[in-house]
């Protein structure tokens, strides 16, 4: 059984990076930060680079959690790697971050929370971006 | 006097609103498709053809001038904060461009290649308006034989100097030529290579051919190949440059524009090899040696510049001899023989309004351009988070839509097909696209100058000789063919162990036709 991250390079995946550790903890369980980007586009605003994946999983190991950093840079669908990715792995929850979107943006594109909010088999924990 | 009262002329035709709301339409279209590497404007262009059947001519011109004009500003865009090459003659300014963006200067680099462009592409499309009608009154002067060796020189060069490798080269200018040999011959009425097809007696339009190869030959190569894993965000600030950056950018804006402006004018010149030499240029010439492959600013502004300068100078011949020096500029060809001008340089003395008003539109395209750039160029980089199916989706719909639009045949769709067919195998083996196109559109033409050559001579051989223009020209073309043996022939002669770019037969472009082929070559 495992804690899995939906992590994302910004402060939202900061906030669910937060929450992530914190639910390992309580569950002592190992936690799996999952970074997804898409290949069919050019640029991915959700793609974290290398040195930002092994600080986390540095900053992470030092507070004393068992953690183990994926990328997975294939395929078009995030909610579909995560889904799949909790499902073989067995994760108990799933915490993954959630933003207001613009109406317009409601209506161009799907919502990537959504489907892993309605269609993930285990319970997900949605954490919210940190007002100041 | 004539040229610049005659220009504002243009300009006063120009300033409609319907007629600035397209220039504003076409630069934004072009830069966009500049942004995304693989859409590059002749593609676009061919893309919008047939859609702009519906709008008169001086309106269609100004859209595809704003493409053209467009594509080389979003180009250096991608070159700068993805190092993917937009367009291939963007390719130079990735060396520094993007090493600059990842040292943090991303905002310097886009500021100095857009106000460079800008600088350039004024000054060369002044250039247009003085060299234009000189070209034209001496080429009012020139018979069919002279016209033949021009031409002759334009497919040389397109086969022979831009590209990596001649064979290939000429290989494609060959099927090239064989497409625009489909139809019936116009002396003898006979059909040729119709395989009876009533279809195809009708010559294959040009329109079919270019959206073909370069749509959905794209787009089948993408969807065979490039999956590949996203790059990060370059985060860019809004673009703005420093007393030192302007003081180190003014003058390799001038000299790249110096170098630009004749590669463009010539028939087989380019952009990708000024703007190769304006690097070196830069590099050679820069106070600040120890920067260059870190991320120098000379080595953005210069190429940048150069590369919008030649983009003008395609300018002149395409007016003024009505041939073509890039794919951009064949398509625009097709579209003046579509709304039946024959581009040449009667076009000058038939169309002079036309003509101008063309000219004038340029410089307020660039105008435009410059206003878009700078502030906007967050918002270009945004285009490139766009998924890949939903472009090509689009893409494959316009270019059918344009294909039967043409003659509302279903056997265009199928012809459409093959020739995508086509365009994704010239991908896959690497031949350039270019002298395919060029041999498409020219073909006709250098076969209806050769026909009245020999016919004035009544089938004599000589008849193809003509004056001393002639002349220079199959010496070129001659040279162009046998220097690759001379320099094998020198270099044997002079102990064969020179380095490696003496006596090369290609242009500089070769180090980056790496970069260039991967993006598939549509500029």
């Amino acid at each position: 059984m495992t804690v899995l991250v939906g992590y994302l390079p910004n402060p939202l995946g900061e906030a669910t990076l937060r929450a992530g550790v914190e639910e390992s903890r309580r569950r002592s369980e190992p936690l799996v930060v999952l970074n997804m980007s898409r290949d069919d586009v050019l640029v991915d605003a959700r793609r974290a680079p290398a040195d930002d994946l092994a600080r986390v999983e540095r900053d992470v190991a030092e507070l004393g959690v068992d953690v183990e950093v994926v990328q997975v840079a294939e395929g078009s669908d995030p909610a579909e790697v995560i889904l799949a990715e909790a499902a073989g792995r067995g994760a108990s929850v799933v915490v993954i971050g959630l933003r207001h979107r613009t109406a317009v943006g409601k209506l161009i594109l799907g919502s990537v929370a959504q489907r892993v909010l309605l269609d993930a088999r285990c319970p997900v924990l949605a954490v919210k971006e940190e007002r100041p | 006097m004539d040229n610049l009262n005659a220009l504002l002329g243009g300009f006063a035709d120009v300033i409609t609103p319907m007629n600035l709301l397209i220039a504003l339409l076409g630069v934004t279209v072009g830069t966009a498709v500049g942004v995304l590497p693989g859409i590059g404007p002749a593609m676009t262009v061919a893309l919008l053809l047939p859609i702009t059947y519906g709008l008169p001519v001086e309106q269609s011109l100004i859209l595809f001038g704003g493409i053209f004009y467009g594509g080389m500003y979003g180009g250096s865009t991608t070159s700068i904060l993805l190092n993917t090459p937009g367009e291939s003659a963007s390719v130079v300014t990735a060396l520094e461009g993007n090493k600059m963006a990842k040292a943090g200067r991303a905002a310097q680099a886009l500021a100095t290649s857009a106000i460079g462009s800008f600088v350039a592409g004024t000054i060369a499309t002044a250039l247009i308006v003085l060299v234009m009608p000189q070209v034209v009154s001496f080429a009012i002067t020139l018979g069919s034989p002279e016209f033949l060796a021009i031409i002759l020189v334009a497919f040389v060069g397109t086969a022979a100097i831009l590209g990596s490798s001649r064979v290939r080269g000429f290989a494609a200018l060959l099927v090239g030529l064989s497409l625009g040999l489909v139809g019936t011959d116009f002396v003898t009425g006979q059909q040729r290579l119709t395989f009876g097809s009533p279809f195809l007696a009708d010559n294959i339009d040009v329109v079919v051919v270019a959206v073909g190869i370069f749509a959905v030959g794209e787009a089948l190569w993408v969807a065979a190949h490039l999956r590949r894993k996203a790059g990060t965000v370059i985060p860019v600030g809004r673009p703005w440059m420093s007393r030192q950056d302007w003081g180190r950018s003014w003058k390799p804006w001038l000299r790249g524009t110096a170098l630009g402006f004749p590669f463009g004018a010539i028939p087989a010149g380019g952009a990708e090899i000024p703007t190769f030499l304006s690097y070196l240029a830069e590099r050679k010439l820069t106070k600040h040696p120890e920067e260059f492959g870190q991320g120098a600013i000379e080595g953005v502004a210069g190429p940048e510049a150069a590369n919008n300068a030649s983009a003008a100078g395609t300018m002149v011949p395409l007016l003024a001899l009505g041939l073509p020096t890039n794919a951009t500029a064949a398509i625009i060809i097709a579209a003046f023989m579509s709304y039946g001008i024959e581009p040449g340089p009667l076009l000058l003395t038939k169309e002079p309004d036309l003509v101008w008003m063309l000219i004038a539109s340029l410089f307020i395209g660039n105008f435009f351009l410059l206003v878009l750039n700078l502030p906007l160029a967050p918002t270009w980089a945004k285009l490139l988070r766009i998924p890949r199916p939903y472009l090509y989706a689009g893409i494959l719909f316009f270019a059918s839509m344009g294909a039967y639009a043409v003659n509302a045949q279903p056997f265009d769709l199928f012809l459409l097909l093959a020739l995508g067919g086509l365009g994704f195998a010239m991908r896959r083996f690497g031949l350039p696209v270019l002298p395919l196109i060029v041999g498409t559109i020219l073909g006709p033409l250098f076969e209806k100058h050769m026909r009245r050559s020999l016919q004035t001579t009544g089938g004599d051989v000589s008849g193809l000789v003509g004056g001393p223009v002639a002349w220079v020209c199959y010496a070129f073309v001659l040279a162009v063919l046998l220097w690759p043996l001379v320099a094998k022939l020198l270099r044997r002669g002079r102990g064969g162990d020179d380095g490696p770019d003496d006596g090369s037969p290609h242009p500089p472009g070769v180090p980056l036709t790496g970069v260039a082929q991967w993006q598939g070559p549509s500029s």
